[in-house]
This record gives C-alpha cells, structure tokens and sequence, in this order.
C-alpha cells in the first residue's frame, strides 16, 4: 500500500507515506531532501515535503522529532544558531531559498512567524501592527491606519482595542496579544504564516478565538502549523505531517492521518501510544 | 498493538470490550433460551428467558456511559475512537436482539397452550442458523476478524430466505383451516423475530468491519426477504390442497 503511494508521487522519498490533499493551486514551497545539523547532531533526515498553497499544514510529531526545526528553517530562523549546518533545498518561486542571491530580510516579509510565547513590542498597538510599514519607511498615515484597522480585523482583534490603539500592547491579555502578533504578522501582506505552537500559552477561550482567526485565513494565507495540541491539529488543517526523529513519517490528509493513518507508527502516536 | 501511555485508558477499553462480549453471551443464551423454550413448549423456561433481558438493557446502559466518559475524558483518535463507536452501536444491536428473543419466548408461552404446529421444525432451523452467525460475528469481534464478519454477513441471505419459505407455508396452513390462525400468527411473529435477529448480527458484521478496517463493506448487503412483495391466494374451493400463487 504504502509502495503504490509513493508510486503516484515520484517526488516523495520512499519511506514517507504520501496522500496529502491538494488545494487546487499549486504549491507554496516545495521541501525537497532537506536535511539539518546542530554541529554534530543532525536534527533533519531527508526530509521532502510539498506546501499546498492555500490550505493549513500542521507539523506533528513527540517532542525533538524536529517539526519546529523544520518550520525555522523555511523562514532561514536557523540561519541566527551557531553550528548549524543544511543539505538539500527548500524551494519557493522556483528558488532556493538557501540560495545566495536570497534576501533574507525580503523572505522572512514573504513568510510571517507567530510563536509559542505572545512578543508584542513595548510599543502601543497601533506601533506594534504597523512595524512592518515602518521597517520599509513607510510613512503616510492614511497608508498606516489603512493598514492596522485591516491587519487588526483580519486577526479578529479590532472590535477589542479600536479605541486604545494607543495604549501599550504590554496591559493586553496574553490571548490578545498573541492576535496583535498575527495582525502584525499579516499586515506585511506575507504569502506564509508560520506558527509555532501558538496556542500553547493561551487559555482555552483564547485557544478558540485562534483557532477560528486561522479559519478565517484559509485560503488568503498559507499557514504552516507546528502544535504539540493533536486535536487542534486535527481540528484546524488541511494537511498533517507526522515527523518522529527528524524524519518525515506520514504526509497526508488531516482527516486520513486521524482516522486511518497508514503507517502504525502515526496511529500509534495519535492514539497516545507513545511520545 | 502497543500499550498506551496513560495505562487506565487501556484499561478502559478493554473493559468496554469486555462489557460487549458479556452482552454477546448473554443475548446467545437469551436466543438459546427463546428457542429452547419453544420446541420444548416450556412455558417456566419461557418466563424465566423473558425476565433475563433485563440484564442485557442494564449492560447496554452501561457501555453508554464508559463510552461517554472515555470520549469526554480521552479525546480518543482513528482506532480507539472507532473502538468506541462500534462498542456503542454493537450494545445497541445486542439489545435488541435480546428483546426479539425475549419477544420469542412470550410467543413460546401462547403458543404452549396452543396445539402443535408443523413449522416447529422449519424454525428451530432458522433459529440455529441464526445462532450461529450470532455466534460467528462476535468471534470476529473479539479476533478482530474483518474477514469472518463478512462470512457470517453473507449467510444472512439465507435466513432471510428461509423465512420467506416459512411464512409461505405458515399462510398456507391458515388458509387450510381457521384454527391454526392463532398459533400460526405467533410462529409468523417469531420467525419475523428471527429475521430481524439475523439483520442486526449482520449490522454487527458491518460494524466489525468499519472498527477494525476503517472503512464500510463495499458491496450492497445481500437480500433474500421476498416477504414484503409475496401474495398468496387461496386456491379455488375445487382445486384441493395446492395454494397457488
């Protein structure tokens, strides 16, 4: 079974089960045999992924699998650790983004990051949505407030803070201000959100609110998503990925890697046999 | 397959497990009861059969709630969620066929106070013949057989043509004589009971297949009851014995 998969996607290396989802336009990136060190620790084996464009991936997998390597290397974070080594290529546009000609600066614009921990700047909300404007020099302030009121809608935030745009982003609930990270990071007009375990130190209530934020942003945004949380994955992707030891064990539809995984390791882990 | 991490949940499980094959012994002697009491036209064995049900009810309640306090507590996922679902819907089908049994052993009372019927030997057939699909779906429950199931869900054909077969001959014998309406009617009701006993141990097959495989059985369920569309006239007063169509 898992032979004829990999037969129908010659892209994908053998020992992947592949059946991911497409949808319908083409894909944002393309992984292709990627493979990381931490000095003499390699953390990525191989790995061959495609982003579908458009549609939510979420990276599963037990604790060091290496699904937030993974996530940092699309957006070059890893480029900022000592002794980090690659092999391989991540590909968007038709270029390496390892390449030399590749502004990172430009690619990390391309490819907005939330994290695990809310990183307002100790600015007000307004200054905090608007940073990316302010990074390329832009000034006019119509352009400006444009631009927050759209960012803080699209993160489902501006019915909250419209009147203490002002204020400091810091006196905001930690679930707020994980949105005013969101809202920041799409007012750049990224193509790619990267997440990495954003809910994790929020509430349940606040955990919700995201959730449905990245259900609103299906579609306009590609969203790259690494949570420790299974049924958040299960609730909120398109696409799973199931990683164990730096390896990329099952890429597929959410609702197969659930339900009828087909490798035993996958179902072993979303069952809560081990990890 | 492994063991999970939180080792109740395990427990958990195997416990709902074993509430169903307790329910799957206990509706195969409610049947071999029901059946008992009506061949040998015992009318003690009947009541006691009908008053046994209760406990089968009782362990269905039972594996609703374990189902619902796993899926609120567990959030179980693929296997173990489908282990859930097919233990509640199992329990269900399980019920039921002890209350047709528990409905064939109030007819086995009657019909002990009635004269004997011919049919008495046609539907101890059935009867058996539905024991042992019973008995062969909920081997495959336990082994986890998907191919067993679908065995004992392709012999359900047969039940149902043997009861097509007795309820033309059941017809035929009140046509005969006004007399046997009344045993006749309570041998139609039980070999109907029978019937249906047989589609929910096929449902179970159905459903061992989806708890083990994933999917649904792929192929149209097999049809023998013709009952619903039959007619059977009485022949003309000089014709004799032969009922025609």
């Amino acid at each position: 079974m898992m032979a004829a998969v990999a037969e129908l996607e010659p892209k994908a290396p053998s020992e992947t089960a592949y059946h991911v989802r497409s949808g319908g336009r083409g894909q944002v990136m393309s992984v292709c045999e990627f493979s990381l060190w931490y000095g003499q620790k390699q953390a990525l084996f191989d790995n061959t992924m495609e982003i579908e464009r458009g549609l939510v991936t979420a990276l599963i997998g037990p604790s060091g699998c290496g699904k937030s390597t993974l996530l940092r290397s699309m957006n070059r974070m890893n480029d900022l650790i000592d002794g980090v080594r690659i092999a391989g290529q991540m590909i968007m546009d038709g270029r390496d983004i390892y390449g030399r000609a590749t502004d990172v600066i430009a690619l990390r614009k391309r490819m907005g990051m939330v994290f695990q921990k809310p990183n307002p700047f100790p600015l007000s909300v307004f200054e905090n949505v608007i940073y990316p404007l302010r990074v390329d020099g832009i000034s006019r302030r119509s352009v400006l407030e444009e631009t927050a009121e759209r960012a803080l809608k699209g993160a489902a935030l501006w019915d909250e803070v419209k009147d203490r745009l002002q204020e400091s982003a810091l006196g905001m609930s930690g679930g707020q201000q994980q949105r005013l990270c969101i809202a920041r990071a799409i007012a750049g007009e990224p193509e790619v959100l990267l997440m990495d375990e954003p809910c994790s130190a929020l509430d349940p209530i606040a955990t919700a609110k995201i959730e449905e934020l990245m259900d609103e942003l299906r579609g306009r945004y590609t969203i790259i998503i690494v949570t420790h949380n299974m049924q958040q994955a299960a609730r909120v992707s398109d696409n799973t990925a199931f990683m164990y030891l730096g390896r990329l064990i099952e890429y597929g539809e959410t609702q197969t890697i659930f339900t009828t995984p087909q490798v035993e390791r996958t179902l072993d882990y979303v069952t809560g046999r081990f990890g | 397959m492994t063991q999970h991490t939180v080792r109740s949940f395990d427990e958990q499980l195997k416990h709902l497990k074993n509430l169903i094959v307790q329910m799957g012994g206990l509706a195969e002697a409610e049947l071999e009861n029901a059946v008992t009491a009506l061949t040998r036209r015992d009318s003690a064995l009947a009541q006691y059969t009908v008053g046994s049900d209760r406990q089968l009810d009782e362990l269905e309640h039972e594996v609703g709630d374990l189902s619902v306090r796993i899926l609120a507590l567990r959030q179980p996922m693929a296997s173990d969620l489908r282990e859930i679902v097919s233990a509640l819907k199992i329990s269900s089908d399980l019920e039921r066929i002890g209350d047709y049994a528990a409905n064939v052993a109030k007819r086995a009372i009657a019909l002990s106070q009635l004269p004997a019927m011919r049919p008495a030997g046609s539907i101890p057939r059935m009867a058996r013949l539905v024991q042992t699909i019973i008995k062969d779906v909920l081997d495959a429950y336990v082994e986890r057989d998907p191919e067993r199931a679908i065995d004992a869900w392709q012999r359900d054909e047969e039940v149902d043509e043997m009861y097509t077969s007795i309820f033309r001959e059941l017809l035929t014998y009140m046509m005969e004589d006004p007399r046997n309406i009344s045993p006749c009617t309570h041998l139609l009701f039980v070999a109907k009971n029978l019937e249906r006993i047989g589609d929910h141990a096929t449902n179970i097959a159905e459903i061992v297949h989806y708890l083990v495989l994933g999917r649904q059985i792929d192929r149209a369920r097999p049809k023998g009851d013709t009952t619903s569309f039959a007619v059977v006239t009485p022949a003309e007063p000089k014709a004799g014995n032969e009922a025609d169509r």
